[in-house]
């Protein structure tokens, strides 16, 4: 084997610009074909990751009715219907396979009250009620001050965590830290500022995407879960975010946390809403589809020049065997079987389209880096195709191989050897 | 008897023309003999080589090499033969152009599937007793014809056969070169290789023990010497003669007394 492939490269380098025009077509139908597959890939991976955020791998799990997540406004518009999320059911989600880890919050679209420091309010904004893993599930950071701890829900300690809009709109002047604004009422004090990395930044892809956008557009106010009852008088309902295991896993572990918490819903009553999760997942995947699809004709297309490039090859082999024919009766006369013939002929022409395929991929990889240039579409190489697209000018080589090698393997040693 | 081939007939078919190469063709030979087949061009001497060599068959006949019948193996095993046992050297060479002279004469050790290290120390031996030591990088293309022919004589030699067929070794050579091929044959000779060798010239078939004469597909050996075969036909011949003589002068008695239509139990 090992010589056989010895042998193959001293053939290929005796015939350096006709081994080069036989790989050609090779060369240029798997380059293609991994252009526009790194042009595919490309457009994917950035809407997944642009829909899902990278690595973070985090569903909501919010009540909804009608499809819409439900909104919570003021009191009126709290459902009577859905208790709050007891502890034994956010164990059961916790344990999930597919889940890493799970927090709780309220949440409201605060209309009918404002955060107040000195001369400064804002109002329209949203209000979190969050528990301890919160910050951590979701991936926000603090830029300034501390988290929340422990303490702070056992004593009930009314403490609040601004986003820098907030903060900007509060304390335009001066340093937050230990400062109390009233809220409802209540004196909070300000223990941090956090921020969100840009990896979970908001996309805006849909309507809806924008409204919760805007609604966030007057800063964000986190409080303990605790004080929640404190400031609003009721338990209300809660919302979930369960981290996946795997970005994979993300349509499953919403989907399988919606279903506990939709088990403990008692009420059948229509207007009862229902925990629903939303598929990032599922929607990246049919957007990615769509680009597919558009693409794989493409590669059919590409797929033809490859099939041009192995007649070639076989063509070429042809000529070889016939050329070679004092060589071929030779080695029968002095004792080659049949299957040797055959194994260096067959190695000749897959070596000759492996390297054809390497060729390609570097091309390819070349011609992708040079589109991303230039038209700015997304490309990512995908190193599975590189290494099939290798594989199949291997696999191509052996085919379009066969029939030569075979020609020569059944060479009449005798008329080979008379022939010269 | 290393090689025993007997009433060999061979013609080949060329579109609806018969050529009728071989006539009956028997020629024993004895292990460690060094035969010499002498006859003019398109005489039959490489037809006759090619089925000692177990490259071609013929169309009637038996062949038994070592004892074994060889005509009824398949391909593979007439590769293994040619592999094992015998050694071809050939009027031009047939070195790979591309290949040094040694990786020429290891040819053979890789269809023997000799590991590689082996392979270099045995064609390096090889080269070395055929006088080509110092050649062992250079490619045919560097190599005077008759270096070429001591490659493809190491090469011949380098799996140990017993037997060297040589088809016109010296046909393309000078003097001085054939001389230096026909010493090398000798010593090969001497360490016990049968050797059987074409050629057209009276001064190489010198250097042979023993010379066979073809002529238009018809084997005859030269020197009074009588061949074992033919020593065998011949007595059968004068057996069958015999008896057909005392027939003769049997039925001559009988018709005699009058008995030829009564046949009576002797
Ligand atoms: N493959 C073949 N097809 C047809 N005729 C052949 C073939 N090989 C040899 N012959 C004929 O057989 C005869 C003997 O050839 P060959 O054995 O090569 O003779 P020599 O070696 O004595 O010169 C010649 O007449 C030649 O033309
Ligand atoms: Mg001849």
């Amino acid at each position: 084997m090992l010589e056989n492939i010895r042998l193959a490269f001293r053939g290929i380098a005796s015939h350096k610009m006709r081994s080069f025009l036989t790989m050609l077509g090779i060369i240029i139908g798997i380059a293609s074909i991994m252009s526009i597959v790194s042009t595919i890939k490309g457009t994917n991976d950035a809407l997944r990751d642009k829909l899902v955020g990278s690595g973070n791998n985090t569903v909501k799990v919010s009540l909804s009715s009608g499809g819409q997540e439900l909104s919570i406004y003021d009191a009126s518009s709290v459902p009577q219907n859905v208790q709050p999320i007891a502890d034994e059911t956010r164990q059961k989600i916790a344990d999930l396979k597919t889940v890493k880890q799970v927090t709780l919050y309220n949440k409201r679209f605060v209309t009918d009250s404002s955060v107040f420091y000195g001369d400064n309010s804002v109002s329209q904004f949203n209000m979190y009620g969050v528990d301890d893993v919160y910050f951590d599930t979701v991936g926000y950071r603090l830029k300034t001050g501390r988290a929340f701890l422990e303490s702070d829900y056992t004593l009930f300690r009314k403490v609040m965590i601004l986003d820098q809009v907030a903060s900007q709109k509060l304390f335009p002047d001066t340093d937050p830290l230990g400062k109390t604004v009233e809220f409802m009422g209540q004196p909070f004090t300000v223990i941090g500022v956090m921020y969100e990395p840009d990896d979970y930044e908001p996309d805006i892809q849909t309507v809806e995407d924008y409204y919760n956008n805007q609604d966030n557009s007057n800063g964000l106010f986190f409080i303990p879960k605790a004080d929640w009852p404190i400031v609003f008088n009721y338990d209300e309902p809660e919302n979930v975010i369960v981290k996946a295991t795997s970005t994979d896993d993300m349509t499953t572990a919403g989907g399988a946390a919606a279903k506990i918490l939709n088990q403990t819903i008692t009420s059948t009553s229509d207007d009862t809403p229902k925990y629903q999760a939303e598929d990032l997942l599922g929607i990246v995947k049919s957007q990615q589809k769509l680009t597919a699809a558009a693409n794989m004709q493409l590669i059919w297309i590409a797929g033809i020049s490859l099939l041009v490039g192995a007649i070639g090859v076989m063509n070429i082999m042809l000529v070889s065997v016939t050329e070679r024919t004092a060589e071929i009766g030779l080695k029968k006369a002095i004792g080659a079987r049949q299957s040797a013939i055959l194994g260096q002929f067959l190695t000749e022409a897959a070596v000759l389209t492996t390297m054809g395929g390497l060729i390609g991929v570097g091309v390819g990889v070349l011609l992708s880096y040079l589109i991303n240039r230039f038209s700015g579409i997304p490309v990512a190489i995908s190193i599975p195709w590189s290494a099939g697209a290798v594989l199949i000018s291997m696999l191509i080589g052996v085919i379009s191989g066969l029939l030569p090698a075979q020609k020569a393997a059944r060479m009449d040693p005798i008329n080979a050897l008379r022939r010269e | 008897m290393i090689l025993k081939l007997e009433h060999i007939n061979k013609a080949y078919h060329t579109g609806k023309l018969d050529v009728p190469v071989l006539h009956d063709v028997s020629l024993h030979v004895e292990k460690g003999e060094y035969v010499a087949i002498m006859g003019p061009s398109g005489s039959g001497k490489s037809t006759l080589m090619n089925i000692i060599g177990c490259l071609d068959r013929p169309d009637s006949g038996t062949y038994e090499l070592n004892g074994e019948d060889v005509l009824g193996k398949d391909d593979n095993a007439l590769a293994k033969i040619r592999l094992m046992n015998l050694g071809f050297v050939f009027q031009n060479f047939q070195l790979l152009a591309r290949e040094t002279a040694l990786e020429n004469v290891a040819l053979p050790l890789v269809y023997a599937k000799v590991p590689k290290k082996e392979r270099r120390e045995r064609a390096r031996e090889a080269l070395e007793k055929v006088g080509l030591g110092d050649r062992v990088a250079f490619t045919p293309g560097q190599l005077s014809g008759g270096q070429k022919q001591r490659v493809a004589i190491a090469r011949a030699m380098v799996n140990r056969p017993g037997i060297l067929l040589a088809d016109e070794p010296t046909g393309a050579l000078d003097s001085h070169s054939s001389l230096q091929i026909m010493e090398l044959f000798q010593q090969l000779n001497e360490e016990g290789v049968t050797v059987i060798m074409i050629t057209h010239s009276p001064d190489i078939a010198a250097y042979a023990r023993r010379v066979c004469d073809i002529f238009d597909g018809v084997i005859s050996e030269r020197n009074g010497q009588v061949n074992a075969a033919q020593q065998a036909e011949r007595k059968a011949e004068a057996e069958a003669e015999e008896a057909l003589a005392r027939m003769r002068q049997r039925s001559a008695e009988r018709l005699r007394h009058g008995s030829l239509t009564k046949e009576e139990p002797s």
